[in-house]
């Protein structure tokens, strides 16, 4: 059984501008996004069957509710993250709190090292792909290898709108990989298309990849991505997966989506 | 010659990731150059790779701007120690555990810059003056109590020579020795540099002497003139001798004869075995060369074109030599240190046809001056590969040829 960390969107809105999604003058129909999220929640828990662990919002922090960026778990070890932004390093303290309370192992990178968690640290049992440049350093990851003994491929990422790994990059329980090509360059191109084999790899359209079709929560033969994405929808079914669209556009407008309101505990 | 290098440090999946190739690409797309050093692939999946890199640039801004550029790659620059200094316990004495050089260009590390040794050389110690912001190579003989020398091997490192931009037989730079090699081309590139010195010295550009380390077996041979051309020519600049060569060519002048030995009619002379003794003793009586030929005793030959050309010669003596002839330095460690003086400024160095000089030579000059070694005996440019030379071009062919074929690409007419 998959448990989740969630946050609920209490406190979520648009504060301040880190990414190019956001706008200071976009607006966010907060009520909108609340019934949005729940709707995500429900997937999760009735669809999916998956155990949410909630944490509390705090006030003053909207990015709380992107728990992807808490940090990574692997086992009963937390490594929390470092954000790159001063906006979002308020928030580390709430996720090493919850993750000490919860009786995680907690591991804290060496300051001057930018982390930010599941966000740009994703893969599959054998070996982890990192994302680089925009928020997470490529230092971090021979760190983490050595702690958990995996192989970690760095891959740069080209394009500030795909500024986390895990908005143009989801790699999927059967070993299949949805991904946009564009977001990397050449050579993390090449080394990708040399770990997974032609015939695993979705090239998600751009127009999907901008509705970010990759921000997708795999579980088991499950996958809860944006709506809007019917290229994507149809790969997946084709290879085996019940796909489960949730509207999620309320966070777009702060350059996130399912993948990015989740992190997964084990 | 790319004097600006640092040396970065990178580890992780950094093969498969396509990591290590990308710094590696783009340390080239940005003009400068690389050398790994340390590479480590991992044996396993899990087990990360690292590699040392040292990047070399013409400016210390380009190395600035590539730094720049490699970092977010994971490229972490290496925190290098500075190098460590003892004082000289006495004078001639160095610290026990001094560093030694080569004759490579070389660096120290001296409060967290890298600094240029002057006047490079193999086999001595590095001088650092007392303010730390200059060093020089200084041979142990000449150090003096309480100089500062460099300790260790810390904080010191060589720079490896780059491959020349001019597409001639020094590009190679390897002392390959053989008889079976054609000499036609070598000469011509001997010969092309020659004339593009000539030029520049005239300029009084640097680095653009000539110089010429020869033994007594060019005027035997019958080299006499075609080398006496070349200095008159303003080929060469310096000459490195012994008291044989300047005897030989001065007896060739009075007797004709190179000891003893008819240079024309090729066979001895009666009592010729005397001449060259008659010559140093007519030296001695006017006493010195340069008054021989002021005077009009001497009116031919390589010392002549040496006096009236103003090209500098140090004749050092040996245990065997006659006479010897006034100006031969017969203290070898003054003769040396004369011989050191003239380095500075050589552009091409020619050691012809003698073991003692072409080796004395070879061991002063740095790597960086492109040397050939000219010797009927294969064991001279071996030799002087052996003992560290290994940027000199081995030709093995008769001095008088060499000179001959030299002096006629270079425009002699016979």
């Amino acid at each position: 059984m998959s448990r989740i960390l969630v946050c609920p969107p209490d406190f979520f809105g648009i504060e301040y501008e880190i990414n190019p999604w956001m706008r200071l003058t976009n607006h966010v129909d907060h009520g909108r996004a609340v019934r949005q999220w729940h709707e995500l929640i429900r997937v999760l828990e009735q669809d999916l069957g998956v155990i949410l662990e909630r944490m509390t919002p705090v006030p003053g922090l909207p990015d709380l509710v992107f728990t992807a960026n808490a940090g990574i778990v692997v086992g009963r070890t937390a490594v929390v993250s470092r954000f790159r932004y001063p906006e979002r390093q308020r928030e580390e303290v709430h996720f090493e709190n919850w993750f000490r309370r919860h009786g995680y192992e907690v591991m804290t990178v060496e300051a001057g090292i930018h982390f930010e968690g599941a966000g740009d640290l994703l893969g599959f049992p054998e070996y982890w792909f990192g994302g680089y440049r925009q928020r997470s350093d490529i230092g971090v990851f021979p760190i983490l290898s050595e702690r958990f003994h995996r192989e970690i491929i760095p891959l740069e990422l080209v394009d500030s709108r795909f500024y986390h790994l895990d908005t143009c990059f989801c790699p999927l329980s059967g070993g299949e990989l949805l991904y946009f090509p564009a977001a990397f360059d050449s050579y993390g191109r090449t080394a990708i298309a040399e770990r997974v084999p032609d015939k695993l790899r979705l090239t998600v359209p751009i127009d999907e990849a901008l509705k970010f079709a990759c921000n997708a929560v795999c579980v088991g033969k499950h996958v809860v991505l944006p709506a809007g994405c019917p290229a994507t929808q149809d790969w997946l079914r084709i290879r085996g997966y019940e796909t489960h669209p949730v509207q999620l556009d309320e966070f777009m407008r702060s350059g996130g989506s399912a993948k990015c309101l989740t992190l997964t505990l084990d | 010659m790319n004097h600006h290098q640092e040396s970065v440090y990178l580890r992780g999946h950094i093969i498969d990731s396509l990591v290590l190739a990308k710094v590696l690409d783009l340390i080239l797309m940005m003009g400068g150059t690389f050398d790994l050093e340390d590479v480590h692939i991992g044996k396993t999946r899990e087990e990360a790779s690292h590699a040392r890199i040292r990047i070399g640039t013409v400016s210390r801004t380009l190395l600035d701007d590539i730094l720049k550029a490699i970092q977010p790659h994971g490229a972490s620059i290496e925190r290098e120690a500075n190098c460590r200094i003892d004082r000289a316990p006495t004078d001639g004495v160095l610290p026990d555990d001094f560093y030694a050089t080569t004759h490579l260009p070389t660096q120290i590390r001296l409060n967290g810059r890298w600094l240029d040794i002057d006047r490079i050389e193999m086999d001595l110690a590095i001088l650092v003056d007392e303010q730390g912001s200059a060093a020089q190579a200084i041979p142990m003989g000449e150090v003096r109590r309480g100089n500062r020398i460099v300790v260790g091997r810390e904080g010191v490192r060589i720079i490896p020579l780059q491959r020349p931009q001019e597409r001639d037989v020094f590009g190679f730079m390897e002392s390959q020795v053989s008889a079976e090699r054609p000499h036609g081309h070598i000469i011509a590139d001997i010969a092309t540099r020659m004339r593009q010195l000539r030029e520049r010295h005239r300029q009084k550009q640097a680095d653009s002497q000539v110089l010429l380390a020869g033994g007594p077996a060019i005027i035997h041979a019958g080299g006499r003139e075609a080398l006496t051309w070349l200095i008159e020519q303003g080929f060469i600049h310096i000459l490195f001798c012994g008291n044989a060569l300047a005897a030989h060519d001065m007896e060739a002048d009075l007797f004709g004869t190179s000891l003893g030995y008819g240079l024309t009619a090729g066979r001895a002379v009666p009592h010729g075995h005397e001449h060259h003794l008659r010559t140093i003793n007519r030296i001695r009586s006017v006493g010195s060369i340069e008054a021989a030929v002021t005077s009009g005793m001497i009116r031919q030959g390589i010392m002549a074109a040496c006096i009236r050309q103003g090209v500098p010669v140090v004749m050092s003596g040996t245990i065997r030599d006659d006479g010897p002839l006034p100006g031969v330095i017969t203290d070898s460690v003054l003769a040396q240190r004369a011989m050191r003086a003239l380095i500075p400024g050589v552009g091409l160095a020619l050691l012809v046809a003698s073991t003692l000089h072409s080796v004395a030579t070879g061991n002063l000059l740095p790597a960086t001056v492109p040397t050939v070694c000219v010797d009927v005996n294969p064991s001279v440019p071996t030799k002087l590969a052996d003992r560290g030379s290994f940027q000199a071009v081995g030709l093995v062919m008769d001095a008088a040829s060499f000179l001959s074929e030299l002096a006629r690409v270079l425009g002699r007419t016979t």
